[in-house]
């Protein structure tokens, strides 16, 4: 199998400009600034089917069309290398082992927009990311990839690396640009887009590191070089990135419709100790929970929608048999209730309410018409929020209590004695 | 321009509205508590959710824009149902302490309930805490954080209005909060406004807390006397709860809307600037500091100008109007002294220090009828004129209107005039340092208490309603000034201000066209 965004990672010091240079590093970006113009580079992506892998699956050649031609202001490509959503941990192997990849499909990017500088916005925590990205910035510089006139062009472009400061929201991409500009990470109102007035006002495309470290490859090899690699699309390969009860957690890179079945019980050989799955989330904490008999589904933008689920941002977290449904659920809504921004009722009254209702049933305080009340008022946050926040809430949370019931219900029925005593207290 | 129907009401608006805007054109009712006419859309309360024909989830109806064909359904179940929920969930940490709260009453979380929630309550799970609770944030202002509804209508005032910027949200997710910066205090001169655009408890006005429910309050449309801005109000009034307040009938002054002059706002200076309408009166007409009946007040002033008005003397008439009055009051003035009586010393300019001023509402000119008194007594002497005829023995009746000579001229020429003219009279609605000089002291009323007009410093004409009757033996100047032409042989029968209006209109260039019902509630520019 021919990979792409981790082909270089099992050589020794990837992230060195050297050793990126002999397997045809920055060759890509000089056939896009020498030989291409910026419309055929968009034109070679949109042929790869390549779609964003940081979680919403937009196809990125379309999304790079959105930008105005006849807008005046500058306009900006920002890198989203925030990395939250639980479960993933894909960019931050691309940032540590292979940052020139990035880097490349960074200025090919640029030129395809015509952008002349890149925010690359990275998780606070990967300290190690920032510095890698940095340095590999510093020899792109030396090497004359970045600054002024790249590879004896008139193309310009300057990168900046930014650090985020801990915030879940701040990977949603209007909140990543709050952040950026020195605001509080609140996802703004839409309309307008990003694409129109995005970064400091001005027309900004928002890509996914896994995204971008893809575009040099297509620019070599051709749009339907890549294209072919995944399923009708959905170009391409994903890394994948599986972590819980399995025999050996990590990333692994597969085509696009790979099954999940054969991602858990091959490729991350099986469930621990032999024991049986009960649960997959297949696309982080956001994307709804599938049961151990919903594993045969291909693991591709289109058919995890079909399957009532998501491939989100390629995480996927595996619960064995011994996982209490109840109590992953709470972690869950704790995790949401936590990491809300606060800026619209819905979500921010909402997610702490749904936490703190799973919580009481937790611990053994449930009444029988919790569970009557319960999924109408995850229902009630999601589609009626700013952002995609209140949607993941409602959709994540609201999968445990719909594939699950049987286990809350238990809860209740303990707690009943309790229940029944209060009523004639 | 597009054309929208909305709730099956076809309407056609300018492109770039806004749903709600073009409802709120229509007179149909969209809920909303972040959403607010004069500041930046924020779109974080969600209650403002309509359904749109052709699109999957229902819409904030403050940030679409109307587009042609569009339709809106506001009250479609689905709408409906979203406001519910919407309602809900601000309750869900709310602390529901509406008996002992100062918003009861006029609270959009109380309304909208009764409106559009109304439902079982589902909220048995522990609420959060916040951390401060009704406590000072500025010399007006008391903030409870519990009870706000994270709308930052108060923190974009601060920002795009004032541009002050006290205020921020700290925290995330259900523990977010209103609070001040570090080290700030609310301490500007529109921060009462705060008050009135936040829709819950959150902020309340400490002049006004705990004084009186707001139900038992009734309004008037008047305008603010505070400065030449004459930002249009809303006096809110007590007329059925004596016993509190001290007896005080006006509890609170409001901004009222006037897209020409004060938009949505006021400043404090004006917001606070009522006590003297029930504080510190004059009640009855004095005569030496001894209360007199009003004939026998009316008929002395009479006395004393009927022999120089025989004589042909009226050069020994002195006349110093306030640019307090209204038109009206000023036109009545003109129309005895100037027009009958051709006295010669009539002025309204005195040497008033210039109050604070800046570049939004709060002029240098702390009077709102200056323009007027320009407009109605074109020839007028400077004040210091007269006080200097009247100092000299130049005088034999000096007639002043409203304004306090001693904080003016001083008492030791006060003293003097006193002594110099035979006959000083003073009209004023509150007791001041002149008064006690004054020979006969006449009871005027307050502008809260008169039908009229004032002209601010834009020339713009601007009606006032009467709340309740002048307090004590008080009358309207004008009604006095009527009274004492009746005593001279000059006859003013004017049956109401409406009446002095039209005379005014009749009289005077600038006025001309004018009318009560054209005034209407924005008011008009004078001619040039």
């Amino acid at each position: 199998m021919q990979k792409i965004a981790t082909r270089h990672f099992d050589q020794e010091n990837p992230q060195r400009l050297e050793n990126y240079l002999k397997d045809k590093g920055y060759e890509a970006a000089r056939k896009a600034l020498t030989q291409m113009a910026p419309a055929q580079v968009g034109e070679e992506v949109k042929k790869a089917n390549l779609r964003g892998l940081g979680g919403a699956g937009f196809p990125t050649g379309t999304k790079w069309g959105f930008i105005p031609a006849a807008n005046p202001k500058p306009r900006y490509l920002v890198v989203n290398g925030d990395e939250g959503e639980p479960g993933t941990f894909k960019d931050k192997y691309i940032f540590e082992l292979d940052p020139h990849a990035l880097l490349e499909g960074i200025i090919i990017t640029c030129f395809a927009i015509g952008s002349h500088k890149a925010y690359v916005y990275i998780r606070g925590e990967y300290v190690k990311s920032i510095a890698t990205v940095r340095a590999a910035i510093e020899e792109a510089k030396a090497k004359g990839f970045l600054g002024k006139g790249i590879m004896g062009t008139s193309f310009d472009l300057d990168v900046i690396v930014h650090p985020g400061a801990g915030a879940y929201i701040c990977g949603e991409e209007s909140a990543l640009l709050n952040s950026l500009e020195g605001h509080k990470g609140f996802p703004r109102i839409k309309p307008p887009f990003p694409a129109v007035v995005g970064l400091f006002g001005c027309p900004t495309v928002i890509n996914n590191v896994e995204t971008l470290a893809c575009v040099g490859p297509i620019i070599l090899n051709g749009g339907e070089w890549f294209a072919k690699l995944g399923c009708e699309k959905n170009g391409g390969n994903r890394i994948f990135c599986v972590s819980g009860h399995v025999n050996k957690p990590g990333i692994y890179e597969l085509p696009n419709g790979t099954p999940l079945r054969e991602i858990i019980y091959q490729h991350a050989g099986g469930i621990r100790g032999g024991r049986q799955l009960k649960a997959v989330i297949p696309g982080g904490i956001s994307a709804p929970i599938l049961t151990a008999n919903e594993i045969d589904v291909k693991m591709d933008f289109d058919s995890l929608k079909a399957a009532g689920t998501m491939a989100g941002s390629g995480g996927i977290i595996v619960m064995d048999d011994t996982t209490d449904m109840v109590w992953a659920a709470m972690v869950a809504a704790r995790f949401f209730a936590h990491e809300s921004c606060g800026q619209c009722s819905p979500c921010r009254e909402g997610s702490g309410w749904v936490y703190r209702n799973i919580k009481r049933i937790y611990e053994g305080h449930g009444r029988s018409v919790d569970l009557k009340n319960l999924p109408g008022i995850i229902n009630n946050i999601g589609g009626n929020t700013i952002c995609a926040f209140g949607d993941a809430v409602t959709m994540s949370i609201g999968s445990y209590v719909k594939k699950f019931r049987g286990e809350f219900e238990a809860y209740i029925n303990r707690s009943s004695d309790l229940e029944y005593a209060k009523s004639n207290h | 321009m597009p054309k929208v129907t909305i709730d099956g009401k076809e309407i056609e608006v300018p492109a770039g509205t806004t749903v709600i805007q073009a409802a709120d054109k229509a007179g149909i009712p969209i809920p909303r508590y972040c959403y607010h006419p004069a500041l930046p859309v924020a779109g974080n309360c969600r209650i403002c959710m309509v359904e749109i024909e052709k699109q999957p989830k229902q819409q904030i109806a403050c940030n679409t824009v109307v587009t042609d064909g569009m339709v809106v359904k506001t009250n479609s179940p689905k709408a409906v149902e979203a406001r519910q929920a919407v309602l809900e969930f601000l309750l869900v940490n709310h602390p529901v302490d509406c008996p002992v709260c100062d918003q009861a009453g006029e609270c959009k979380l109380q309304d909208y309930y009764m409106e559009y929630g109304k439902y079982n309550s589902r909220l048995v799970d522990v609420k959060v805490k916040k951390t401060k609770k009704a406590f000072s944030i500025g010399p007006t202002v008391m903030l409870d954080q519990e009870r706000c509804v994270l709308c930052t209508r108060c923190v974009r005032f601060a920002d795009n209005i004032t541009k002050t910027s006290e205020f921020g949200v700290f925290n995330r997710g259900d523990h977010s909060e209103l609070d001040l910066y570090p080290g700030k205090q609310l301490d500007n001169k529109y921060s009462g406004n705060v008050v009135d655009i936040c829709p819950v408890g959150a902020l309340t006005d400490k002049d006004f807390r705990f004084k009186c429910r707001v139900w038992y309050l009734e309004q008037t449309k008047s305008v603010c006397p505070g400065c030449s801005m004459g930002c249009n109000i809303t006096v809110e009034w007590d007329k059925s709860r004596p016993h509190q307040d001290k007896k005080a009938r006006v509890m609170r002054l409001k901004p009222r809307h006037n897209p020409e002059v004060n938009q949505h706002w006021i400043s404090d200076e004006g917001r606070y600037n009522y006590h003297f309408i029930d504080e510190n009166r004059i009640l009855f007409p004095q005569r030496k500091v001894v209360a007199i009946e009003w004939d026998q007040a009316i008929t002395a002033i009479a006395e004393a100008i009927g022999p120089l008005q025989k004589s042909g003397r009226m050069d020994r008439v002195g006349i110093i109007v306030s640019t307090q009055l209204t038109n009206e009051d000023i036109f009545a003035i003109r129309k005895l002294f100037k027009d009958a009586l051709k006295v010669p010393n009539i002025g309204f300019k005195v040497p008033e220090k210039p109050g604070y001023a800046d570049d939004f509402l709060l002029k240098a000119d702390k009077n709102p009828n200056t323009a007027g008194a320009a407009a109605i007594l074109t020839d007028a002497v400077g004040g210091d004129e007269i006080i200097q005829k009247a100092r000299q023995g130049g005088l034999d009746v000096l007639y002043v209107f409203g304004r306090d000579l001693v904080k003016l001229y001083g008492k030791e020429t006060v003293e003097q005039i006193a002594k110099s003219v035979k006959l000083f009279v003073y009209q004023g609605s509150n007791v001041n340092d002149t008064c006690a000089y004054a020979h006969i002291v006449l009871p005027g009323a307050v502008y809260a208490e008169k039908d009229g007009t004032f002209t601010n410093c834009q020339g713009r004409v601007q009606r006032i309603w009467p709340a309740f009757p002048p307090l004590g033996e008080a009358k309207w100047d004008w009604k006095i000034v009527s009274m004492l032409a009746g005593q001279l042989g000059v006859p003013i029968d004017f049956k109401n201000s409406e009446d002095v209006f039209k005379a005014i209109a009749a009289g005077v260039g600038a006025f001309s066209e004018m009318t009560y019902a054209k005034l209407g509630d924005q008011g008009m520019v004078l001619k040039k």
